[in-house]
């Protein structure tokens, strides 16, 4: 006991810190724990943002990037797929995580093959929806012509439904993961709340609107959100997909800026990354207010 | 039972099976095809047929054996992938948990500012910070190397860790420290031999989480690395669809062979990774 007391008292002694300033030696101690993702933060973030800032800091880029009518249409790509792909997705997985809620044994194998797009890696899976949306001898084509002796669309070869298939390998990708996030949060409401409407007599729209909506609406907004800053920044769907193309009409930001640094001009593709800073910026934050407690 | 409850009933069933149909047809499709792919012979996968008529694996012994011009470094950048995931989910558990530690045991000043400028990293989207992190590996003569893609990954996979990490550990106890340190425990010995062994299940999960991102990630290996030997196996596959003369069967069969090891650790890890992960998020 005695050494118990004692060791504690000698610990509270102030030692004189680096910058001459009183450190305890448990925030010493704190310091040498977080040293090394401090190291990892300055050198591989605030570096390369720094450098970024510093290459894009040229008014005359962004007159260069306004000039750039490639630069206007992913714009407006990026912010379509953000409004659409999401939306959609997100529906649909606030529907099915209803839907996997029921208790039968064959729901239950399904949830488990489900989350396989999720947890594979993206790139053999998009290649392999690529090879089926070859012209000639993809294998939708070949359905198309043996049903209607009719050749299908050259379907990556036409920008709006090239995009159109970017987000639909984009909802594939990803619908798993918010689904099963929305299906933690219908399983954290009390069942008790769904029996007593239904001695009331409610029915399943009712039941949605007035318990099961209320209890996961916040959830589902952060959801939204999330997906939104995540979704910025998916760059496999559409580059493995389409590459870009036809004649670079289906970029999105996060593609945009490989395509400036294969052509050499860097300036640009810090440009193009600084100017959805907007965008992103404000997303980030609530998103960091809504986390961080 | 009266009949308009069994009707009730029925019609529940075929409601179910009406959904579940389509999902588990949306699901299987893009990697059915892909396995179709790997099992045909050659001139036989674009038959369009549902089962070949004469599955081989014909094309799995050609990538073992590497006996295609695309796929002479097969092993060799197997290899590759394997060390790089293995060592960053050993880098960011080290980091993660010394800094998840840091900011919730210790209670260090500023670790709540080292929180958010982590939180703040996790949602900047990584292709954004690709670019930037190409030039600044090319500063550092980093590119063509390895530690390139490890340490991008670990800057990209430790915010995300020291968040899970640190709300697990908000949970343990404050006893436990106090105890250990009335004992006369160091805090590294805290660490050691305390913190670490309570915090085994988030930081499976967690390990989990960074071995899969990098042995998953396209963007970073292709910008980083360019040699053919120091490719990971996502890269020489996205090398293949350059070619005009690409030899598809085999590209799946090496794409199917690549997927199997995330998704086996994925369905053996499940437990650790839907409590862990999605407790995160639910939060929100």
């Amino acid at each position: 006991m005695t050494t118990a007391t004692i060791a504690p008292a000698t610990r509270r002694q102030p030692q004189p810190g680096l910058f001459g300033f009183a450190l305890s030696p448990k925030q010493a101690w704190g310091l040498l724990f977080v040293a090394p993702y401090i190291a990892i933060f300055l050198g591989f973030v605030v570096f390369p943002v720094g450098y970024a800032f510093w290459l894009a800091r040229s008014p005359q880029l962004y007159v260069e990037l306004a000039k750039d009518p490639i630069f206007l249409r992913t714009a407006v790509n990026t912010l379509v797929f953000l409004i659409v792909a999401i939306n959609i997705k997100m529906v649909i997985a606030l529907f099915l995580s209803g839907f996997f809620t029921h208790k039968r044994w064959w729901v239950k194998v399904l949830a488990v093959l489900f989350v396989l797009p999720w947890a594979v890696p993206s790139i053999p899976t998009i290649i392999s929806v690529r090879f089926m949306l070859n012209p000639e001898w993809g294998v939708i084509n070949q359905l198309i012509f043996s049903l209607t002796a009719e050749d299908g669309p050259n379907w990556l070869n036409d920008p709006t439904l090239a995009l159109s298939l970017s987000m639909v390998v984009h909802i594939w990708k990803s619908l798993p993961f918010w689904t099963l996030i929305l299906l933690a949060g219908r399983l954290a409401i009390p069942v008790e709340l769904y029996e007593a409407a239904s001695v009331d007599g409610a029915g399943a729209l009712h039941r949605f609107a007035y318990i099961t909506w209320p209890s996961i609406s916040t959830l589902y907004v952060t959801c939204t959100l999330l997906s939104m800053i995540f979704t910025v920044g998916d760059f496999n769907s559409v580059y493995l997909l389409t590459g870009g193309g036809p004649a670079d009409l289906t970029h999105v930001l996060a593609t945009l800026g490989i395509r400036y640094l294969r052509l050499d001009q860097i300036g640009l593709a810090m440009a193009s990354i600084v100017c959805c800073l907007p965008l992103v910026l404000p997303l980030v934050f609530f998103m960091m207010k809504r986390l961080s407690r | 039972m009266t009949r308009a409850r069994i009707l009730r009933g029925v019609s529940t069933e075929a409601g179910l099976l009406l959904v579940g149909i389509p999902v588990l047809l949306w699901t299987l499709i893009p990697i059915y095809h892909m396995f179709l792919f790997a099992i045909s012979p050659k001139d036989a996968a674009f038959s369009g047929q549902l089962w070949p008529t004469n599955p081989t694996l014909r094309n799995f012994g050609v990538v073992f054996g590497q006996e295609h011009h695309f796929l002479y470094n097969f092993w060799r950048q197997m290899w590759n992938s394997i060390a790089i995931s293995c060592a960053t989910a050993v880098l960011t558990l080290m980091i993660a948990s010394a800094a998840a530690f840091a900011i919730s045991r210790l209670r260090m000043k500023g670790g709540r500012l080292v929180m958010n400028l982590a939180l703040f990293t996790y949602f900047i989207p990584a292709a954004f910070l690709a670019v930037p992190m190409y030039k600044t590996m090319g500063m550092y003569g980093l590119l063509n190397n390895d530690f390139a893609l490890i340490l991008a990954m670990v800057t990209v996979a430790s915010p995300y860790a020291i968040w899970i990490l640190r709300q697990a550990s908000d949970k343990l106890p404050v006893e436990l420290d106090e105890a250990a340190l009335i004992d006369g425990a160091s805090p590294f010995q805290l660490f050691r031999l305390v913190y670490i062994p309570l915090m085994v299940p988030s930081l499976i999960a967690v390990g989990t989480y960074a071995l899969l991102l990098a042995w998953n990630e396209y963007l970073y290996a292709f910008l980083l690395l360019s040699n053919e030997k120091t490719l990971t196996l996502p890269v020489a596959l996205g090398n293949f669809l350059s070619a005009d003369d690409s030899p598809w069967e085999l590209l799946m069969t090496a794409g199917f062979i690549y997927a199997l090891p995330p998704a086996a650790i994925y369905y053996a890890f499940r437990k650790y990774m839907s409590s862990g992960l999605t407790a995160g998020a639910v939060k929100g």
